[in-house]
């Protein structure tokens, strides 16, 4: 499985983000997305993820479609206040169905069980986005895009971000992560967006 | 498949039903306008009883389209839009998931209520569940033009009185056949004429036509 | 060994306080109102009808009492709004939360026994005349406030908000009551409060007093449910918060 990307061109708001851009991401590896805001770390996201059209190059995966394989954590957590945490999670596992891991497994995984039946409008913005996270282990997809997801994490929970990251790459998964540079990610390749104009692949 | 559709019934309605949902509005404004007519009118029982299957029709349809916004605006505003966007269900079976869930919260209390209302203004006994019939079929024929107008406009913020302004073009042909078959309910001895038919035939063009379009609109809205 | 202080009026204010009151009040209102009620019941059936009324016409016993309690609940609204914002009371906002829904409940019955008795004697179930419509109204603004109570996550956030209203509100409640002098229509006109004293005749009167009194009692012992059942609505809530700020 290889994520493959060609001449990547994104025009928003009548402004050209980046051109040309090219890079690959092999079973195993993690992609670090890097730049200042603005620089259009989500817009690269949200255009693999298909939420955003290309304006211009190509975007394949390399032994299966992107739709099909691809799980996006975007900036908002997609938690509805007035369900609880179960709810919540069982509701985009149900969707997405391919149920891997079991909803109380994954809640404790992220450090959730205990808030399993309380409504999420309780949770703090950082258990909010470990709840998020969660989804990414009951929904079982090759290709992680990650939008900043240590916002609001306190040490802990990006130590356990880390965790099932590895969990993730031994498994053979792709990640690609926007991030401003808080993860240690030592074995990442990087696509640095902004002012730095061209494209490099680390 | 199913089990997809059921839980987003589920948790629309759930959502609808819990604090802070908005379930129950719908009929109090319904409630509302049908009370305001006759202060606007006057005390004539008699006009009162001849319009009054107009009346409720136009409070249902108001009411019914003053909630549109409910249906994508808080996903938007969460980022749940995103996610059903790239769910593996086809996007028209989410819309059609989503319509029927907000007609359930929604529309079909305004069906329930229409009996009692009805009573205020007068509506002859025997006529009273023939309108309410009539509003069975046209109002979930509102939810699912409606549906397009809320996929439109379901990343602008306090949308809910364009979403209106947009779909009521759209909900005339169901008022104007709607309010035929109520009042060939009344004056003959069959409902179930030619404008009955038109109108059955509006929900079931609106159950394909609204999914569809609304699905289109939330593709074209995504670039943002 | 210390003097348990005396209790003021003041700590009714304490809702541990509230609690154990009511754990003998409710029982006490509740005795108090069933046999109220059941005697009110028998003296209203043993009440002949007047002139061309017919039997339908002892549904009054359940009608007016409604009345008298959709106007008074208000009122107790009214006055507890006036305890969020002027005294700050802090049971006062639990007290109008709890009452909005017996009171709409009273002013639906109102409204269902007065069409269910009007009908055979004007031929409608309907008419838009004052008190008639003015009930309608109160009714109305009933279901607004409790739309309001539910569209909040915070219940304490909706207290001032609703407090507010239900000032506003209240200007219907002299207008339900004079609205029969004001504006002729079908219902009659006063018959019991009015400034001469009461025109019934004791035969009817009387029964009717007794079931307002008994519904009275009723309704403050549901109050007081209510209340209670708010409070632990709260303390949950107040938990749920604290498990998980505990949990990180």
């Amino acid at each position: 499985m290889r994520l493959i990307a060609e001449n990547l061109r994104c025009v928003r708001g009548g402004r050209e983000l980046y051109d040309g851009l090219s890079f690959s991401a092999a079973a195993g590896e993690i992609l670090l997305l890097t730049g200042p805001n603005g620089a259009g770390k989500t817009s690269l996201l949200r255009q693999i993820a298909g939420l955003l059209p290309l304006d211009g190059g190509a975007l394949r995966l390399e032994g299966g479609e992107i739709a099909d394989e691809a799980h996006f954590v975007g900036h908002a957590a997609a938690v509805k206040d007035a369900l609880t945490v179960a709810e919540n999670l069982a509701f985009w596992s149900t969707l997405y169905g391919r149920e891997s891991l079991p909803l109380g497994a994954a809640l404790e995984r992220l450090r959730l069980q205990a808030l399993e039946n309380l409504p999420a409008r309780v949770l703090s913005a950082g258990q909010k986005r470990r709840l998020a996270l969660a989804r990414l282990l009951t929904i079982s997809r090759k290709l992680w895009l990650l939008d900043e997801p240590d916002a609001a994490l306190d040490k802990e929970g990006r130590d356990t971000l880390l965790g099932i990251l590895t969990e993730h790459r031994a498994r053979g998964g792709i990640a690609v992560i926007a991030s401003h540079g808080t993860l240690p990610l030592a074995s990442a390749s990087h696509v640095s967006l902004g002012n730095d104009a061209d494209a490099r692949a680390a | 498949m199913s089990r997809a559709i059921f839980a987003i019934l589920k948790r629309d309605l759930a959502l609808s039903f819990r604090a802070g949902g908005g379930a129950g509005i719908g009929v109090i404004f319904f409630l509302a306008v049908v009370m305001v007519v006759p202060f606007a009118i006057g005390p004539d029982q008699k006009l009162l009883s001849q319009i009054g299957p107009a009346i409720l029709w136009s409070g249902a349809l108001l009411a019914s389209l003053l909630g549109l916004d409910r249906i994508f605006g808080a996903d938007a505003d969460d980022g749940s839009l995103d996610l059903l966007l790239l769910a593996p269900l086809p996007l028209e079976v989410i819309a059609f998931a989503k319509a029927l869930a907000h007609w359930l919260a929604t529309g079909l209390p305004l069906v329930l209520a229409t009996p009692l209302l009805g009573l205020l203004l007068g509506v002859p006994l025997n006529t009273l569940g023939a309108t309410a019939l009539m509003l069975l079929i046209g109002t979930p024929a509102i939810a699912f033009l409606g549906l397009i107008g809320a996929a439109l406009a379901a990343t602008l913020p306090r949308a809910g009185m364009l979403i209106a302004v947009l779909i009521v073009p759209f909900t005339i042909p169901v008022l104007i056949f709607g309010t035929a078959a109520t009042a060939a309910a009344i004056s003959d001895a069959s409902p179930f004429g030619t404008a009955f038919k038109f109108l059955c035939a509006l929900l079931l063009f609106s159950f394909v036509i609204g999914p569809v379009a609304a699905a289109a609109a939330l593709r074209i809205g995504r670039g943002t | 060994m210390p003097k348990t202080p005396r209790m003021k009026v003041s700590d009714l204010a304490n809702p541990n306080r509230f609690m154990r009151l009511s754990n003998w009040l409710i029982p006490l209102f509740a005795v108090i109102a069933v046999p109220l009620l059941a005697y009110g019941f028998y003296l209203g059936f043993q009440a002949p009808p007047e002139r061309d009324q017919s039997y339908i016409f002892r549904i009054m016993f359940v009608h007016v009492p409604s009345a008298w309690l959709a106007l008074g609940i208000y009122t107790m609204m009214t006055v507890a709004a006036l305890g969020t914002l002027v005294w700050r009371h802090p049971l006062a906002d639990v007290a109008q939360k709890a009452a909005a829904p017996f009171g709409a409940a009273f002013a639906l019955i109102c409204l269902v026994t007065g069409s269910i008795w009007g009908y055979p004697t004007w031929g409608t179930f309907w008419e838009w005349d004052g008190r008639l419509t003015s009930m309608l109204v109160l009714f109305l603004i009933y279901l607004g406030i409790i739309s309001l109570w539910r569209a909040f996550d915070e219940p304490l956030a909706a207290a001032k908000a609703v407090a507010i209203l239900t000032l506003v509100g209240f200007i219907n409640i002299p207008i339900v009551k004079f609205s029969v002098d004001w504006w002729s229509g079908l219902h009659q006109k006063a018959s019991v409060f009015r400034l001469d004293g009461p025109t019934m005749h004791p035969v009817y009167l009387y029964p009717l007093m007794t079931c307002a009194l008994g519904f009275s009692f009723l309704f403050g012992a549901m109050l007081m449910v209510a209340m209670r059942t708010e409070l632990a609505r709260r303390r949950v809530r107040t938990l749920t918060i604290f498990v998980a700020q505990e949990a990180r």
